[in-house]
């Protein structure tokens, strides 16, 4: 659109609804006279007011109703959950519930990455709309995402009843601790799915990615034996390294006019800064299983990583991590026994951090002693990096703004894409809209 | 020329789960994208065309004055809308605001509530719209989802049961964990779907599938009573994923007003 009334050149782009992303959200670009002027990632998903309909429910709902936060990524919810909630209550759990833990992370990471990489990202780099469009000229590489995801989705019914929403996990472990027989049959399938996820990294290392160079605070779960996920320190690539429970000194969430997400910044220098694959390959190269780290060689993937379109690629390889790992947690399990222990209410407040395969989930409760909620705060992955997305588009338009509003809104999707956003997650967080004034 | 039925999928307020259900029938889903032409997702493809649409298939429930109007048109665009999922049927967990004061919810989650454009309830899309059909669960379960549009291709009603949870229970086997250990279980007013989930794990049901057919609350609520629950828990208990559903909002609301009634004797 452009608008002369005061003599200036103003065009706005808008993507009204951006597609393949999970929940809903836009983009809103306006250039005045050919310089960007304002860039906004909008989200309009409507509130769900997580934190304050968990007040007064006693702490054992909290796991079955944050899972409920996101569908792709409730098993996340559930860990950040229950591992504050324990930190509160002084539990400590058993080595067999915390690798059982780590199993069912393994297989939302499979499933959420598998879903992401070949169902949503990869039509951006084969030119399609969709998985189910590109299906008709590539069906090998959208039957290989499907296998690759229902290995994943097999595991987290085993082990949690069903993928989305699983309801086996339990403040102190697991209500019912899985036979070994109940899991080991998966282990044929399993390596299968590490062979695809293989096969998938070194074909998605071929394909050709936009030249596009950012400098990111990174941010990521640091554990000195483990690839992050439930456990670590918080680390970033500029020496800090803080507890869960440093968190909201070192990271505040502000509220703003185009988001019914909030966005999250550093509090030492108001920078926004990058959670996820990138940051966690980044920081935890090292700790990668051992067939990852070979082939982030092989393929010579560059760390640390700085161009977000090779998002798709750090995920492929994390996938291969997760598929491994899970396959030797397979191969030794023992069921904890008891499946779950027992606490007793006390009037405290725990915080903890895990990795969503989107980036880093950060919960705080305060508990009554009589075991209700009575505070809640939830920051997402989304949230946080909602303001790196905005400020990598800032970045990213001046090389393309010759372009009509159709491929500068196109290209910008692409770019948002590469986060894996997950807008459901971030509603207390995104619409694409470019005006150009 | 392209005579195959357009499907569409809508998004209103929900965490995604009953719509990845869709993409989660891995092993159908091409197959299905070779029967119907799915021409409205916005999570899957980045093609979106304007209706009319053949089957619609709703997710989420109604908590802005924009929805309100988005679901009428999407009704006036679609031959056959199905809802799927518990925030589309009932409202959601989210619709627990319902009871809520609005301003005060909006304050504890958003420091400036101003910015916030939502309606003081979260309801089911049938408290908008005609609905031809309502796929119960949180989640859905995605075989139900198939027999769904089998049936929308088959020209027939879905069939899906409405018993409850108990029967799938003594199917499989299952220990009851309320006579055994006195555990609250929604299982006996529960509408089956999920094959029992919960006591296959060792763990009371806790009502995913919503009320099932002509359920006997007031029985089950005083059970739970007697087994030692407080009235306030037991309203917690009906108050959840599927709370604003007729029955069980009944229900929760019939115990508030007897809790109400005993405290205002209490003042006296």
């Amino acid at each position: 659109m452009n608008d002369a009334s005061d003599g200036r050149s103003v065009r706005t782009i808008q993507v009204k609804a951006m597609t393949r992303v999970e929940g809903e959200g836009g983009l809103d670009i306006r250039l005045r006279d050919g310089t960007i002027d304002r860039v906004h990632l909008n989200i309009f998903e409507p509130p769900r007011f997580f934190e304050a309909l968990l007040r007064g429910r006693p702490l054992e709902d909290v796991p079955d109703i944050t899972a409920r936060i996101c569908g792709i990524c409730p098993v996340a919810y559930q860990m950040s959950s229950v591992h504050a909630l324990e930190s509160a209550l002084g539990v400590v759990v058993s080595e067999e519930v915390r690798k059982l833990r780590r199993l069912l992370y393994c297989a939302e990471w499979i499933e959420s990455h598998a879903l992401h990489v070949h169902m949503l990202h990869l039509p951006d780099f084969l030119g399609y709309a969709g998985s189910l469009e590109m299906a008709k000229d590539h069906p090998e590489v959208v039957a290989r995402g499907l296998t690759m995801r229902k290995y994943g989705n097999d595991l987290l019914e085993r082990i949690g009843g069903r993928a989305i929403h699983p309801i086996n996990v339990a403040v102190g472990g697991f209500f019912r601790a899985p036979k070994y027989s109940e899991l080991s049959s998966l282990i044929p399938d399993l390596e299968k799915g590490l062979e695809l996820s293989v096969e998938a990294v070194r074909w998605i290392s071929g394909l050709s990615f936009p030249d596009f160079k950012q400098s990111y605070q990174t941010v990521s779960l640091v554990h000195p034996d483990k690839y992050p996920m439930n456990e670590g320190r918080i680390e970033t690539n500029d020496g800090l390294s803080i507890t869960s429970d440093q968190f909201e000194e070192h990271f505040s969430e502000r509220q703003v006019e185009h988001s019914t997400a909030m966005q999250a910044v550093r509090i030492e220098n108001g920078s926004t800064y990058l959670l996820g694959p990138i940051a966690r390959l980044d920081h935890c190269r090292d700790q990668l299983q051992p067939l990852a780290r070979r082939l982030a060689d092989e393929i010579n993937y560059q760390t640390p990583c700085r161009n977000p379109f090779l998002a798709i690629l750090a995920r492929a390889i994390e996938q291969v991590h997760a598929y491994e790992e899970a396959i030797e947690i397979l191969k030794s399990y023992r069921p904890p026994n008891p499946s779950r222990i027992a606490y007793q209410y006390v009037a405290a407040s725990g915080s903890a951090a895990t990795e969503a395969p989107r980036g880093l989930l950060y919960h705080r409760y305060q508990l009554s002693e009589t075991g209700t909620v009575e505070a809640a705060n939830i920051v997402p992955p989304t949230s946080q990096n909602q303001s790196q997305i905005e400020q990598d588009l800032r970045d990213y338009l001046p090389g393309m703004i010759h372009q009509s509003d159709q491929a500068v809104g196109e290209a910008c999707e692409r770019l948002v894409r590469c986060y894996d956003p997950c807008i459901s997650c971030s509603t207390h967080f995104l619409k694409v809209r470019v005006e150009r004034i | 020329m392209n005579t195959k039925p357009r499907l569409a999928v809508f998004k209103f307020a929900s965490c995604d789960g009953c719509q990845l259900s869709l993409l989660s029938l891995e092993d159908e889903l091409l197959a299905i994208a070779d029967k119907v032409d799915v021409v409205h997702f916005l999570e899957a493809t980045s093609r979106v065309e304007e209706g009319p649409y053949d089957v619609s298939l709703i997710e989420g429930s109604i908590t802005t004055a924009a929805d309100q109007e988005r679901i009428r048109h999407i009704r006036a665009n679609s031959k056959f809308l199905v809802t799927i999922g518990a925030c589309a049927t009932s409202g959601g967990i989210q619709a627990l605001k319902n009871w809520s004061n609005k301003d005060e919810f909006l304050s504890i989650v958003y420091a400036k509530p101003e910015y916030i454009e939502t309606l003081a309830t979260s309801t089911a899309i049938s408290d908008h719209v005609r609905v031809d059909f309502e796929l119960r669960g949180c989640p859905i379960n995605k075989y139900q989802l198939l027999e769904v549009l089998q049936a929308f291709l088959a020209g027939r009603m879905p069939r899906t049961p409405n018993h409850c949870v108990c029967l799938d229970c003594k199917r499989k086997g299952n220990v009851c964990v309320m006579v055994v250990s006195a555990t609250a279980c929604l299982g006996p007013v529960t509408q089956s779907g999920c094959g029992a989930l919960c006591p296959s794990y060792d763990r009371p049901c806790y009502g995913c599938f919503g009320p099932s057919t002509q359920p006997n609350l007031i029985s089950l609520s005083n059970q739970f009573q007697r087994d030692g629950m407080s009235p306030e828990r037991v309203i917690q208990s009906l108050r959840s994923f599927n709370g604003y559903a007729t029955e069980f909002r009944a229900e929760s609301d019939r115990i508030e007003s007897q809790i109400d009634a005993s405290e205002v004797t209490v003042d006296e």
